[in-house]
């Protein structure tokens, strides 16, 4: 199967102005690389600080002046470039965003939902998309500040699908919400999906992400680290110890957190930059290491048979 | 309605406190002032060949006898009467006079405002939106160098290139020297008012393009233009829909508290021009010691600029929907 999207080895990186004039360059994604293919959930799980908000920017093609995207981005085969991406967003690629501070605080709900179009037709068909996630029509005479925040995620929904989008980008659509609203959103992206678009969700939350994706990249301190297939985590087929960890840490796995934290990105050595906290570090992981594939999906580390159990 | 009414009756005994300070304030710095109202307004020369009694009778005329207490508690409960006396300097009616040069300055202080509000609004939106690049560097450096610019400095240059050199406009007055009341025309006193009303226009712009920009700002880097961008807006669209939008709010409080800036430039702009408005005989009461112009004048002008402020806030329930579908819930 074509996949819709395609990233292979994306790196964005930040100028930054460090004591006075010198300029830096702050590494925040490296070597990112995911498909997304039509019907699927790709989840992409990292703490937070670990830079998935950036990908989706970087994808659309919105990020800030001072940041530098390198590497390959492909939608339906072709290349992305500035010029495509513009044409498409909004229309064949939407995004999620994360809460009700994406709205204008200063218009009611229906013009921005209806991006401003005053058609009979646009406001029929942003009527009928309320109503698909039970909201009235009294609803679009709301002002931002005015909806709750399980109201709020629903009508940024809505907002992606008033056109027949193909690929939707979720990031951190869920957090704030009780985990039955949350799980309720997150069953509208898996219908989305199964309509036939590809989906994107970034989250930190590893256990929601679970109750809808097909596949699961995980994301540490800027690097993919493992793309596994959901099926991966309770079968234990995982490949890469962070991943393990993070698992381990939900509730129902044990509740066992691991020490340490993520580095920021610029104070990052080179090889793999989970060997502080990795119970089975090698001194040959303080080499660079290959994201390669392995089993079924995909991992950064050089020992993954290892580390089973601790 | 409850609300409105005691959020009214709030800011109206708030205006009284204010007006009571200011007047009491402006009193003071007068008996403070070091100028001998006899001298500055009689002369030296009249005063050395005046007798004791007459000096007398001068000095009573001028209050410089009365305690500083009872003059200003006797000027106060007559105003609260509705009677602002009489001006020392002019002999007329305080009121009549303050009414006089208001209507002359009123179309100057309106046209300065209107104008400087527009320009500095679009002003600041175009450089807020071009951050950085040379729109926002050309405005910004304009602003920076007006507001550096002194008015009355900015009015003499205006004066001497468009009156002296070019001979466009005129020097000064508000109406033709020598023609009779009768036949002066609107077109006389808009040709008049061109230049102070630029001077204080120009001046004007700088703050309040400087203010919207960095509102603008904020705009441009806030998460739901982000959004909009996202959802494929173009620039103008953003500009259009969502700038202008939630520029408005800071832009109606800027406007309106520069009312007391544009009272303040036409003191010294109207002096330049030797526009008879307001802000002149200001400066007349003030050198001269008239009293009760003074007081008159401060008063007046203070209930100007606190009804502009008011009108601020009562808009502000208009257009901001978190006030004013507040309002309606409670």
């Amino acid at each position: 199967m074509e996949p819709i999207l395609e990233v292979k080895g994306l790196s964005i990186a930040f100028q930054q102005y460090d004591a006075g004039t010198r300029q830096r360059r702050l590494p925040v994604i490296r070597d990112l690389s995911l498909s997304i293919g039509a019907g699927q959930v790709v989840a992409v799980v990292g703490s937070s600080g670990s830079g998935k908000s950036l990908l989706a920017h970087g994808i659309l093609g919105i990020l800030p002046y001072n940041a530098a995207m390198e590497g390959e981005i492909r939608y339906d085969g072709e290349l992305l470039t500035p010029e495509r991406v513009e044409a498409l967003r909004g229309r064949e690629i939407v995004l999620v965003p994360q809460g009700v501070t994406y709205l204008d605080p200063l218009m009611k709900v229906g013009p921005q939902i209806r991006r401003g179009k005053r058609s009979p037709e646009a406001r029929a068909k942003s009527r009928s998309v309320l109503e698909r996630y039970g909201l009235g029509a009294e609803t679009e005479e709301l002002y931002p500040f005015e909806l709750s925040g399980g109201m709020a995620r629903r009508v940024l929904i809505s907002t992606a699908v008033m056109e027949t989008p193909r690929l939707v980008i979720a990031d951190e659509p869920t957090p704030g919400l009780d985990a039955r609203a949350a799980g309720r959103i997150l069953g509208h992206f898996r219908e989305i999906a199964d309509a036939g678009a590809g989906m994107l969700l970034i989250t930190h939350d590893l256990e929601l992400a679970l109750t809808i994706a097909d596949r699961v990249v995980v994301f540490y301190a800027g690097e993919t680290v493992e793309e596994a297939d959901a099926a991966d985590f309770a079968a234990g087929r995982l490949r890469h110890p962070y991943t393990r960890a993070l698992w381990r840490a939900l509730p129902q796995n044990g509740f066992m957190p691991i020490p340490g934290a993520q580095p920021y990105p610029g104070e990052i050595a080179g090889g793999c930059l989970f060997a502080p906290r990795c119970p089975h570090c090698h001194p040959a992981c303080r080499a660079a290491v290959p994201y390669r594939e392995a089993d079924g999906g995909r991992v950064r580390c050089l020992y993954p048979e290892e580390g089973g159990t601790p | 309605m409850k609300h409105r009414l005691q959020f009214a009756g709030k800011k109206l005994l708030r205006m009284v406190l204010l007006l009571l300070g200011v007047s009491l304030a402006a009193f003071l710095l007068m008996s403070l002032s070091p100028l001998d109202p006899l001298q500055t307004n009689v002369g030296q020369t009249a005063l050395g060949s005046m007798s004791p009694e007459q000096i007398e009778k001068l000095q009573d005329y001028w209050g410089m006898n009365t305690p500083l207490a009872e003059r200003y508690l006797g000027w106060l409960s007559d105003a609260l009467h509705g009677d602002f006396g009489v001006s020392l300097l002019y002999r007329q009616p305080v009121l009549q006079i303050i009414g006089q040069r208001l209507a002359n300055s009123l179309g100057l202080l309106f046209v300065a405002w209107v104008l400087s509000g527009v320009l500095g609004l679009a002003l600041g939106v175009t450089a807020g939106c071009f951050r950085g690049r040379l729109p926002d560097r050309l405005i910004r450096g304009y602003c920076l160098l007006i507001s550096s610019t002194p008015a009355f400095w900015l009015a003499l240059l205006l004066l001497m290139v468009f009156s002296v050199w070019l001979g466009w406009l005129p020097v000064g007055l508000s109406v033709p020297i020598g023609v009779e009341v009768g036949s002066i025309t609107l077109a006389d006193r808009l040709y008049h008012a061109i230049l102070p009303a630029l001077t204080l226009s120009i001046t004007g712009v700088a703050n309040i393009a400087l203010h919207t920009r960095e509102k603008m700002i904020d705009v441009m880097e806030s998460e739901y233009v982000l959004f909009a961008r996202a959802r494929g807006e173009s620039r103008r669209s953003i500009v259009l829909r969502h700038g202008l939008r939630n520029v408005a709010l800071p832009a109606i409080t800027l406007q309106f508290a520069s009312i007391s800036e544009i009272i303040g430039g036409s003191v010294l702009v109207e002096e330049v021009f030797s526009y008879p408005g307001l802000g002149q005989v200001a400066v007349d009461a003030g050198l001269g010691s008239d009293l009760p112009l003074l007081l008159g004048i401060t008063v007046v002008t203070a209930a100007i600029v606190f009804a502009g402020n008011l009108i601020a806030d009562l808009l502000y329930g208009v257009v901001d929907p978190k006030i004013r579908r507040g309002a309606a819930r409670s």
